[in-house]
């Protein structure tokens, strides 16, 4: 049985947190490029510029690529025959995202309580999502997650009859809404099947994935194709400025759904998709 | 791209009139830091009948909750947030003499009416463009709500802060008119 310390854990997280908001990611950095040379709008152009010049300044002074430095979200794989000494996982967690944020300067962005609304003052509690896994790894997924894109996503328990073309307009619609509040160009996460609240969970799993690359079962990545193709007609454009950069990915994850079920999540990320890996 | 510059506070009503939604502009001068926690209170104090902590009259307001300081910093990344949370409050203080408000994202009908109605105007500014932006920022004053942190009323003293007028004078929309023009 592998034994990873409490204290490594926090130490990993803590550094987690800095790079994530200082440092896009190779992946977005692609994207941005690419996006810039095929978008068609001079203006849509011009921001996309603006985002990679403000990528650098944030990477070469260190300092957060954007003010909404995020709720830390983690996705945990826990291998059963790793066994984790010197505290809880979930403290180590918190206890990194409590320094990290401190240390690198980040916004607290957390409230106590959704109607009292007292920031906490260290950016805790985190959300903590653990699977266990085979094997003896402890891999941590960590992203920093904006509110703005957070609070224009949506889900809806569709009818098995609505079929695919349910599925898009209900995609469609939620991008449309979202316009330019949740920060385009996007990364959309999609959740289809599963319940209530796998299907949300299935959306915002699928946004840990690097911008890029496809779902592993080809049905699937032919989805997200086919969704990113119609969501960059749609005309949004970079920060809702016109253009064909809506989004930068799509992302579908899938899940069994019960024979009356047809659950649709959609969870936005603006296109400052921040997230983080790291194998212990 | 050719950009209008543009100095607030706003003492001639005639700049206002002559922005025009799409134009892009840099923008000079004094403005004032205000977002949920910091509107929700201004709200409280018109409506106990008590002053607002700074004269409103001609200025803008930059809807942003900044990260902190390093030392030897005067402000962390101030990127725009979200301004349809502030859409309940924008057309009160319009009409208490507010001309206009820089953020991102949609503005409700009430706010683009209210917009019209005060010869105000509204800038989009990059949303997540923070570290970019806070070089435009040349100095920083806290002058109330000090306990509400990052969501504090700030005084900022900006110099050429890029934005593009999204809601203009007469009514016009640019994110309806920029859907317009890209949709297939």
């Amino acid at each position: 049985m592998k034994k990873v310390h409490y204290q490594d854990i926090v130490a990993h997280v803590s550094s987690m947190c800095e790079e994530a908001n200082f440092e896009l990611g190779e992946d977005v950095m692609n994207a941005f490029q690419s996006a810039v040379r095929e978008e068609k709008s001079p203006m849509g152009k011009e921001v996309l510029n603006q985002l990679i010049e403000n990528a650098n300044i944030a990477s070469a002074e260190r300092v957060p690529m954007c003010q909404d430095t995020g709720v830390s979200v983690f996705l945990v794989e826990l291998g059963q025959d790793c066994h984790i000494v010197g505290g809880s996982l979930h403290d180590a967690l918190n206890e990194g995202v409590r320094r990290g944020y401190e240390e690198g300067y980040l916004r607290y962005s957390i409230v106590d309580d959704p109607i009292n609304r007292k920031n906490t003052g260290d950016n805790t509690p985190s959300i903590i999502h653990v699977e266990l896994v085979e094997g003896d790894n402890l891999t941590i997924h960590m992203t920093a997650k904006g509110g703005g894109a957070e609070n224009m996503s949506r889900l809806q328990m569709l009818k098995p009859s609505d079929g695919l073309e349910g599925i898009k307009e209900f995609i469609f619609e939620t991008i449309k809404i979202a316009g330019p509040n949740a920060c385009p160009p996007l990364v959309v996460g999609v959740g289809i099947g599963g319940n209530f609240e796998t299907c949300a969970y299935l959306a915002k799993k699928s946004l840990f994935r690097p911008v890029g690359e496809r779902n592993s079962n080809v049905e699937v990545a032919k989805l997200e194709e086919e969704f990113m193709s119609e969501i960059n007609q749609l005309g949004i454009g970079p920060q809702g400025m016109g253009g064909s950069t809506t989004a930068i990915d799509v992302k579908v994850e899938t899940g069994a759904s019960h024979i009356a079920a047809l659950p649709v999540a959609v969870n936005l990320n603006c296109h400052a998709s921040r997230h983080k890996k790291v194998i212990i | 791209m050719s950009k209008l510059r543009i100095s607030v506070p706003f003492t001639d009503e005639q700049t206002i009139t002559s922005l025009k939604a799409g134009d892009q502009v840099t923008i000079s001068g004094t403005i004032y830091t205000a977002r949920d926690a910091a509107h929700k209170r201004m709200a409280e104090q018109v409506e106990a009948g008590e002053k607002l902590p700074f004269d409103i009259n001609n200025q803008v307001i930059y809807y942003v909750g900044p990260t902190p300081a390093k030392p030897g910093e005067i402000i962390g990344s101030a990127g725009p947030t979200t301004s349809s949370r502030m859409d309940k409050y924008a057309p009160g203080l319009l009409d208490l003499g507010l001309k206009g408000m820089i953020g991102k994202g949609y503005r409700n009908q009430s706010v683009i009416d209210s917009i019209e109605k005060n010869n105000a105007v509204y800038f989009g500014a990059v949303g997540g463009s923070a570290a970019l932006i806070s070089r435009s920022i040349k100095s920083v004053e806290m002058i109330a709500y000090k306990d509400l942190g990052t969501e504090a009323i700030r005084k900022m003293e900006i110099e050429d802060f890029p934005a593009i007028v999204i809601n203009d004078s007469q009514g016009n929309d640019w994110y309806q008119l920029a859907l317009e023009k890209y949709h297939n």
